[in-house]
């Protein structure tokens, strides 16, 4: 026979929520790489969080690719080296701008969609619903939401940089009448391994966190449209703050395999 | 209207014991008993916020009580695996007050994503003759395709109840079938409930707080007053007496 609980002291609600954070991450462990799988809902969702990302991330890209290249430009002329503009773009984008564009474009775009999504759905029973039907909705909601963040932000954060490099040569070859091949070359060759892999660590950990927090802000919120538009609104600040984070801590710890 | 009489299996389907639950420091159930019987529709009266959904959400495991044991199908409810809990959920059917129905579905998908989560035996053609077969027993066949907020109240209500009987549960949890359903709307909801005591065989616990609704689908009522039952029986046994929180309850639904 269960006791009756008390209502905890709000530090004790603190500790209690951080519980319910890390055993919110422990069940997405759990449920994600466990039968049954829920492929086609996971498809659906790798659809609308990349696929329907694609329009923005180019835009986005490649204007930050023009734009980063029109302003860097004077710096380096005043060293006479702007034939250094390619691999600095390539670097600066590959490296910082592109995994944390994409990522703060999608915190925005995604995040929020997957809050208010979510919490519409508890605020309206559905979640209930398919608990009582014996279905399990972590499975079908949350692992699929949060696999498909992790899964495709990686994958638009190298579109991102292919854009970004595209609107750098767009400007460049305006300016300095460069071609394509000698931008590519250039642009390429000073990109090692490292950067690579860098970036496709922290656009996985930045995807996570979209996913993650979208969906523990939607899955758990309170009854009411209040409720709704909190989720969605703490998604993408939570978010973009915890995406800053992790970028400060990612770039320290890649720092240390650099010579 | 033709009032319905006690069922006379004494098989117990749910049996709920000492039943406290409370919310902050709001008291809502104060050592709630109460026994459904095979067969039989059971029908929860109450003001609202006295706990009438509460009761039902702790009988499907989607709230934990502070105290006391509810045991359905000879299952204690909050000591069960999550794994027993969801193979449990399979045989008993809960129709939320607003429906519930997954609003980015069709109303075939919203039938058949339970089905095909939970008897994966079903070939692609089973499915869709169960879908047809439970759209036509709730008079609906014709929304098959539509989605769910092209819908009226009533239609979703039935289609919700349709989606809960497609796992041919044997307990069925109805919360305020006919809330905010107009008079021969209700009427339907109420012929649809006994239909499916009939043909489904089901055990029901209605939560409602229409006395028509009541009279027409109960074989027993339960009254929750300041947090337990204390009046149970017929709906003549319950509602003949001069309780004050009991007869203004009568009296506003049958316009005295």
């Amino acid at each position: 026979m269960a006791t009756r609980t008390e209502r905890p002291s709000r530090f004790g609600r603190m500790f209690l929520t951080l519980y319910d954070v890390f055993q919110f991450i422990g069940r997405f462990f759990k449920e994600a790489f466990l039968p049954p799988y829920e492929g086609k809902e996971l498809m659906k969702q790798c659809y609308d969080i990349g696929y329907k990302s694609l329009s923005l991330i180019s835009l986005t890209g490649f204007i930050t690719g023009v734009v980063f290249t029109k302003q860097s430009r004077p710096s380096l002329a005043e060293f006479g080296a702007t034939s250094w503009l390619p691999s600095l773009v390539g670097i600066a984008l590959l490296r910082t701008l592109a995994p944390l564009l994409t990522s703060l474009i999608a915190a925005g775009k995604v995040g929020s969609s997957i809050g208010a999504e979510l919490g519409s759905m508890r605020v309206t029973e559905q979640i209930d619903a398919m608990e009582v039907s014996a279905t399990n909705p972590f499975k079908f909601l949350v692992s699929t939401r949060v696999l498909a963040a992790t899964i495709t932000i990686p994958i638009l954060t190298f579109y991102t940089a292919m854009v970004g490099m595209l609107g750098a040569l767009l400007n460049v070859s305006l300016s300095e009448g460069t071609s394509a091949k000698a931008f590519f070359q250039s642009g390429l060759e000073s990109i090692t391994f490292l950067d690579i892999t860098a970036s496709t660590v922290k656009a996985i950990l930045f995807g996570f966190t979209i996913g993650m927090v979208g969906c523990y802000q939607g899955y758990n919120s309170s009854k009411g449209t209040e409720g709704v538009g909190k989720a969605a609104n703490s998604a993408v600040v939570i978010g973009m703050f915890l995406i800053f984070i992790e970028e400060v801590v990612s770039v320290q710890f890649f720092g240390l395999f650099r010579t | 209207m033709q009032e319905k009489t006690k069922t006379s299996t004494s098989e117990k389907v749910i049996e709920i014991k000492g039943l406290y639950k409370s919310f902050g420091t709001y008291d809502v159930l104060k050592g709630v008993d109460l026994d459904l019987f095979k067969g039989e529709n059971l029908v929860v009266l109450g003001k609202s916020g006295t706990g009438k959904s509460v009761l039902i959400k702790i009988i499907v495991g989607l709230l934990t009580p502070d105290i006391g044991e509810v045991k359905v199908l000879d299952q204690i409810v909050d000591t069960i695996t999550y794994r027993d809990l969801l193979a449990l959920r399979l045989k008993v059917g809960f129709s939320f007050q607003n429906s519930a129905l997954y609003d980015s579905m069709t109303i075939r998908e919203n039938l058949e994503f339970p089905l095909v989560r939970n008897q994966k035996q079903l070939t692609k053609q089973e499915v869709s003759s169960a879908v047809e077969e439970m759209l036509e027993a709730v008079g609906l066949s014709n929304t098959i395709n539509q989605m769910p907020s092209e819908l009226s109240g009533g239609q979703r209500k039935r289609i919700g109840v349709a989606r809960t009987l497609i796992l041919r549960p044997e307990i069925m949890l109805y919360d305020e079938p006919t809330a905010g359903l107009d008079p021969i709307t209700c009427l339907e909801i109420n012929s649809l409930i006994n239909e499916i005591q009939e043909r489904f065989h089901t055990s029901s616990i209605v939560i409602t707080h229409d006395l028509t609704c009541a009279k027409a689908v109960g074989n027993r009522v339960a009254m929750l007053l300041d947090g337990k039952f204390e009046r149970q029986g017929t709906f003549e046994e319950v509602f003949n007496t001069n309780d004050k929180r009991v007869k203004p309850f009568y009296d506003y639904n049958f316009i005295q």
